[in-house]
């Protein structure tokens, strides 16, 4: 994936260089947040693409 | 020193500073009242058909809770020289602000989108063809962002800004009972109980309080005005005063429509005008569908510069409305873009125009929490904020507003993806 980026699109590989470690240091609350944030996103999306996929059988 | 003296030099240090708050007003003001697009405006005027003047008080609640959540980016902005989209990707890494990016982009799309159905539906009322709506707004806003200063961009939009009070002198054409209004609108009350009707209007009516757009769009602001450290009170202050008059502004709003429509049925706010325009308040239709108009204008602005200030950072293009279109092709080219492609999809034929106004609901619920959770993590983070992160005080007044608006956005989202689900 990341040598498919580098070739077809090095300015996105050049920006995902640049900011590859995060500046803030994450405490653990931090990480417990930003996983909390991740479940949330992923249910969000399932349920779209669950919405989608039967408006679009249905 | 005579008591006259000492009036004179106190009169002369608040028009120093009212001059000086004029100098600075722009970010603040113009991003809150943008807040009322013409999404915002269909809500309001939704709301007050519905539920007349009893969800007023809503609406005042609604102005601490703006303020709160959007001073921040002004904070953060002044301190760190950096919009939003930069300080997620410098602070939370690069998979973080692809996501916030993205997201931002298709949110801010599909948003454009929406203003330009509120555009040309108020200007259809007065017989203008949408076509024509969109060349002429197109034209308008490339005219506005491509004179090359920030500083005249800010102020033509704050002219736009003021134009967005006209449904104050609305209500008052209508000499609506301000002892009902008083009587029904001011005590926080649920009219006809805490149903599944009323939970969704108050679940729209702060969900079209925060947007995600709005958070990228103030801080980027405030670091293309130039706003530092010393600038911040300023910088509050102006927020302060826009969340009061975009709150005034919905609550006027929910009295014209509370006066003069209430039980009726109409699905957007570009009908709410056309049934006043049919009846016998023409000039009231006329201020609302002026109104919309200028709703959909301001919000298409900030939009549409939101996303190009956020590709501008992260792409190292140049990216002010202080450079010249020579300067900065990429940041104008975006800008363009958008505002183009949003508007040729109102003039599609068989468009999806009311799945993309749902869409932009659920699209917006999956950015806002994000966006929000990282705002107060960045606020927190002593390293980056020195003095100027949040107190405690702040953090519990701050947080309890970010879980409410998340939760709530988050039902609304959901509710209009699956519009059976809460009965």
């Amino acid at each position: 994936m990341s040598t498919f980026i580098q070739k077809y699109f090095p300015k996105i590989h050049e920006i995902n260089q640049r900011y590859a470690k995060p500046r803030v240091k994450l405490s653990k609350p931090m990480r417990i947040i930003l996983f909390l944030l991740r479940c949330y996103l992923v249910l969000l999306v399932g349920l779209l693409v669950f919405k989608f996929v039967t408006t679009v059988t249905g | 020193m005579s008591i006259f003296t000492k009036l004179f030099y106190l009169l002369r240090k608040i028009w120093k500073a009212i001059r000086l708050y004029v100098a600075l007003a722009g970010p603040g003001l113009v991003v809150m009242i943008a807040d009322n697009d013409a999404g915002g405006i269909t809500t309001y005027a939704a709301t007050g058909g519905k539920y007349g003047f009893h969800l007023i008080w809503l609406m005042i609640v609604l102005i601490p809770v703006a303020y709160y959540v959007q001073e921040m980016t002004v904070r953060l902005g002044a301190v760190t020289k950096r919009g939003h989209a930069e300080a997620i990707f410098e602070s939370f890494g690069a998979f973080w602000g692809w996501f916030s990016l993205v997201d931002l982009l298709l949110c801010d799309w599909l948003t454009l989108v929406t203003e330009f159905i509120g555009m040309t539906a108020a200007l259809a009322l007065f017989g203008v063809p949408p076509w024509i709506t969109v060349v002429v707004v197109s034209f308008m806003m490339a005219g506005i962002v491509f004179n090359g200063r920030y500083w005249t961009w800010e102020k033509i939009t704050m002219l736009f800004c003021l134009l967005n009070l006209i449904y104050i002198p609305a209500a008052f054409l209508l000499k609506p009972n301000v002892s009902d209004i008083m009587k029904d609108g001011i005590i926080p009350n649920f009219p006809g109980g805490f149903n599944n009707e009323l939970f969704f209007f108050i679940m729209a009516n702060i969900g079209t309080t925060i947007a995600p757009w709005m958070l990228f769009f103030q801080q980027s602001a405030v670091v293309d005005k130039g706003m530092t450290e010393k600038d911040i009170p300023f910088g509050k202050a102006d927020t302060l005063i826009g969340s009061i008059f975009t709150g005034v502004t919905a609550v006027f709003i929910i009295v014209v429509t509370g006066t003069l429509l209430l039980g009726a049925d109409f699905e957007d706010a570009a009908k709410a005008a056309s049934m006043m325009m049919e009846h016998s308040q023409n000039y009231v239709g006329t201020c609302m569908a002026i109104g919309l108009f200028d709703a959909g204008l301001l919000g298409a602005i900030c939009i549409s510069l939101a996303s190009s200030w956020a590709f501008g950072e992260i792409y190292g293009w140049a990216h002010s409305l202080n450079n010249k279109i020579k300067d900065a092709r990429w940041f104008y080219a975006s800008y363009i873009f958008m505002l183009i492609s949003a508007g040729i999809v109102v003039l599609i034929p068989g468009a999806p125009l009311v799945l993309i106004t749902l869409f932009v609901q659920v699209i917006a619920v999956t950015l806002l929490p994000a966006a929000l959770v990282f705002l107060i993590l960045l606020l927190n983070d002593e390293e980056t904020m020195g003095k100027y992160k949040n107190t405690l005080s702040q953090n519990i007044i701050t947080g309890t507003i970010v879980f409410i608006v998340i939760v709530m956005s988050t039902l609304y989202g959901v509710s209009t993806l699956f519009p059976t689900l809460f009965g």
